[in-house]
């Protein structure tokens, strides 16, 4: 919740500053349109907004994860370290309430810790001690050390003053004292607004083990190895998908036999997501090679298809005239209008193949594989190594958007005209 | 046998509804070769239909159509065509484009590329043969298009309202350049529009149609395009004749539209 709120800050003020310093700067084509609202070629993404939106994110995750890599005056408050204390009030039959001081060390995980010295104090019912990690808990049996144990009677009616009872608990400044129904008190130091590494590891520690596994490898393989086998799964699987889809597609928009044939088949085909074929593949084929390739031989082929089924149907009958009248064959036709019309969905349809391969490919790694980015990241989370679980995720949306990216820019290159015309 | 020959040319299209329509009924036409023809007439009175039926992207239900002798019985190099917009190839720059038709007939560069450069030049388009088509303006892409269709070299040109998109002053400059194409190639050329004056300036013959069923109305032999050739087409409107020509056929074809407005108001 707070840091939703501070994120709203954040963008709310970076939005208002920016807007600020660069009102004078612009005077590009853009900003002498008066009418922006609703027209979309006036709403380019602001580079300054995707530039903050990105440290911001860094920046959250660096401060609530108590980074090296900002300075300690941006860390959300962290978790409690060093010598907590609280006093219990204890009564017993036969004699007077007393009181006791409990001191608990709250120490970082990983590091040593002992037991605080204390006096035992004066009274029957004496001061403990105890050593608790950070964003843990502990029991703390106070009747131990006491004259009267619970054989006599021993209860803890209250804690700083404040009154306690079986399944009740009181905030002290240093944590939360809670009592079990039994009457055991805990002591939950309190936990500041940090996550704890087990959760959410910082950059750093992301980073540490992208460097670790990147030279090392992980379960066998090196990270490349891992990355490779996915990219070199989806290009396959895409690969023989575009290479029987795209004619597919084009004798669906040519002839009515293949239309007929073929629609039933595409059209059911199309809403099955690709990751409900994951069983049915690893019944048929296992979770080799085999198995991942025809999943995304199938993810691709329905998209490509369709893609280039609509890029044949899209063609202005107009442009087919012509090229007829101009003297072209059938067959001229095909490879020097159809074709080339047709490309621009092509692609599009292309970049989403993509896009969905990259997706099944590493949701059916999930499921069973040897190698592979996505068995990294479940093999990592089920020892709760959540670095890696992390990294992973990280490096498969670079990738994604990485292929993306270079379908893109093969796009301009190859369909310049696209959206032009 | 020389000349594009109509001979009692029908066509129905017959709707999915059951009904049908009679686009054209029993069009005879001769036009000789050589000569410039416009064609005017209410919308939807079945110039486009009639334009496609020469072409040969359709088939008329009856009659027949002959060009130099022998039966049209699809599209063919023979018959260029040149539509409202462009049609163009995108993915073809504009030299591409021009030579589309020799390319396709499998000629050489050496056989066509003088006439093709030779041809962008006449349309003004000489710097701008290596330009993406998409980064033309409407009127230069118009000129690509009449480019292309010189560049085959057809028997026939057939325009759909080839200058139906443009601004009027570019219009004009493109009418003065088709009677020029006219002039220099001598081919026979058949021009649909809307425009009773650009009719009159690119009509050596004007036809006019009626609807329902298309026909032809009426016809007039018109000695505008030639006095237009190589002048300045206003001086050419600036002539008396002219002016009362125009008022006689805009008068016509304001009769014929407001017989359709009155015939579907009775049939409400
Ligand atoms: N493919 C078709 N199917 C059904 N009816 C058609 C078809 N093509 C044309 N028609 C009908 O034939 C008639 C003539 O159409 P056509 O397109 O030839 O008119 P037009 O004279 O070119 O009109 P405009 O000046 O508006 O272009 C119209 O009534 C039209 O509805
Ligand atoms: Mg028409």
């Amino acid at each position: 919740m707070i840091v939703l709120l501070i994120y709203i800050a954040i963008f709310v003020a970076a939005y208002v500053l920016v807007k600020f310093v660069a009102r004078k700067a612009t005077t590009d084509y853009a900003s002498l349109k008066t009418v922006t609202f609703g027209d979309e070629s006036a709403v380019v993404p602001n580079r300054f907004a995707s530039v903050i939106s990105i440290l911001t994110i860094f920046l959250l995750w660096a401060a609530f994860t108590g980074s090296s890599l900002v300075p300690s005056f941006l860390h959300a408050p962290g978790p409690f370290i060093g010598d907590a204390t609280f006093t219990y009030t204890a009564e017993a039959d036969g004699v007077a309430p007393d009181d006791a001081t409990v001191t608990v060390r709250v120490f970082e995980v990983g590091n040593d810790a002992e037991d605080p010295v204390v006096d035992p104090g004066d009274g029957w019912a004496k001061n403990d001690v105890d050593t608790i990690g950070a964003w843990r808990s502990g029991l703390i049996r106070v009747d131990d050390n006491d004259e009267y144990g619970r054989d006599q009677g021993h209860v803890v009616t209250a804690i700083n003053g404040t009154p306690i009872e079986p399944g009740g608990s009181v905030e002290t400044d240093y944590g939360r004292v809670g009592m079990s129904p039994k009457g055991t008190l805990n002591f939950e130091p309190s936990k500041g607004w940090q996550m704890e590494p087990i959760w959410l590891p910082a950059p750093e520690a992301v980073l540490a083990r992208l460097s670790e596994i990147a030279s090392d490898g992980y379960r066998d393989s090196t990270l490349w190895e891992h990355l490779g086998y996915s990219l070199f799964r989806v290009i396959v699987g895409f690969f023989f998908g575009a290479l029987v889809g795209i004619p597919l597609g084009y004798a669906m928009g040519l002839s009515d036999w293949f239309r007929g044939w073929f629609d039933p088949i595409v059209e059911f085909m199309r809403p099955v997501p690709p990751l409900a074929l994951i069983p049915l593949v690893i019944i048929w084929a296992g979770i080799g090679e085999v198995g991942k390739i025809i999943l995304l031989f199938l993810a691709a082929l329905w998209i490509m298809a369709i893609a280039a089924r609509s890029g044949v149907s899209g063609v202005a009958i107009s442009k087919v005239h012509a090229a007829y009248s101009l003297g072209a064959s059938k067959w001229q036709i095909m490879r020097h209008v159809i074709v080339p019309n047709s490309l621009p969905e092509i692609f599009t349809g292309a970049r989403v193949a993509m896009g969905v391969c990259w997706g099944t490919v590493v949701a059916a790694e999930l499921v069973a594989a040897e190698k592979g980015a996505g068995m990294m990241i479940m093999v990592a989370s089920k020892f709760q190594l959540t670095d890696i679980v992390i990294m992973g995720i990280i490096l498969i949306g670079v990738i994604g958007f990485g292929i993306d990216i270079l379908m893109r820019y093969a796009e301009r290159l190859l369909v310049p005209w696209k959206g032009r015309v | 046998m020389s000349g594009l020959t109509i001979e009692n040319v029908s066509m129905r299209f017959d709707l999915p509804n059951g009904t049908s329509v009679q686009a054209l009924k029993d069009v005879s036409l001769d036009i000789k070769e050589g000569e410039l023809m416009s064609v005017l007439g209410p919308s939807g009175c079945g110039k486009t239909t009639l334009l496609n039926i020469l072409a040969g992207f359709l088939a008329p239900t009856e009659g027949r159509i002959t060009l130099n002798g022998h039966p049209v019985k699809g599209p063919d190099a023979e018959r260029g065509m040149v539509f409202q917009q462009g049609a163009l190839f995108e993915w073809m720059n504009v030299r591409d484009n021009v030579s589309f038709g020799p390319r396709m007939a499998g000629k050489r560069e050496r056989d066509w590329g003088a006439n093709v450069d030779h041809l962008l030049d006449v349309v003004g388009l000489r710097d701008f043969k290596e330009k993406a088509v998409y980064e033309l303006s409407g009127g230069m892409q118009q000129r690509v298009a009449l480019a292309r269709c010189l560049a085959n070299d057809p028997d026939v040109i057939l325009m759909d309202e080839p200058l139906g998109a443009l601004d009027a002053l570019t219009r004009e400059k493109m009418q003065g350049l088709v009677l020029r194409l006219w002039k220099e190639t001598g081919k026979t050329i058949i021009l649909i529009t809307h425009s009773v004056e650009e009719a009159l300036l690119l009509g050596e013959r004007l036809l006019v149609m009626a609807p329902r069923p298309g026909r032809i109305h009426e016809e007039y032999r018109l000695p505008f395009a030639d006095e237009g050739v190589g002048r300045d087409l206003r001086e050419v409107k600036k002539n008396p004749e002219f002016g009362q020509k125009r008022e006689e056929i805009l008068g016509m074809i304001w009769n014929m539209e407001e017989e359709i407005m009155g015939r579907t108001e009775a049939a409400q």
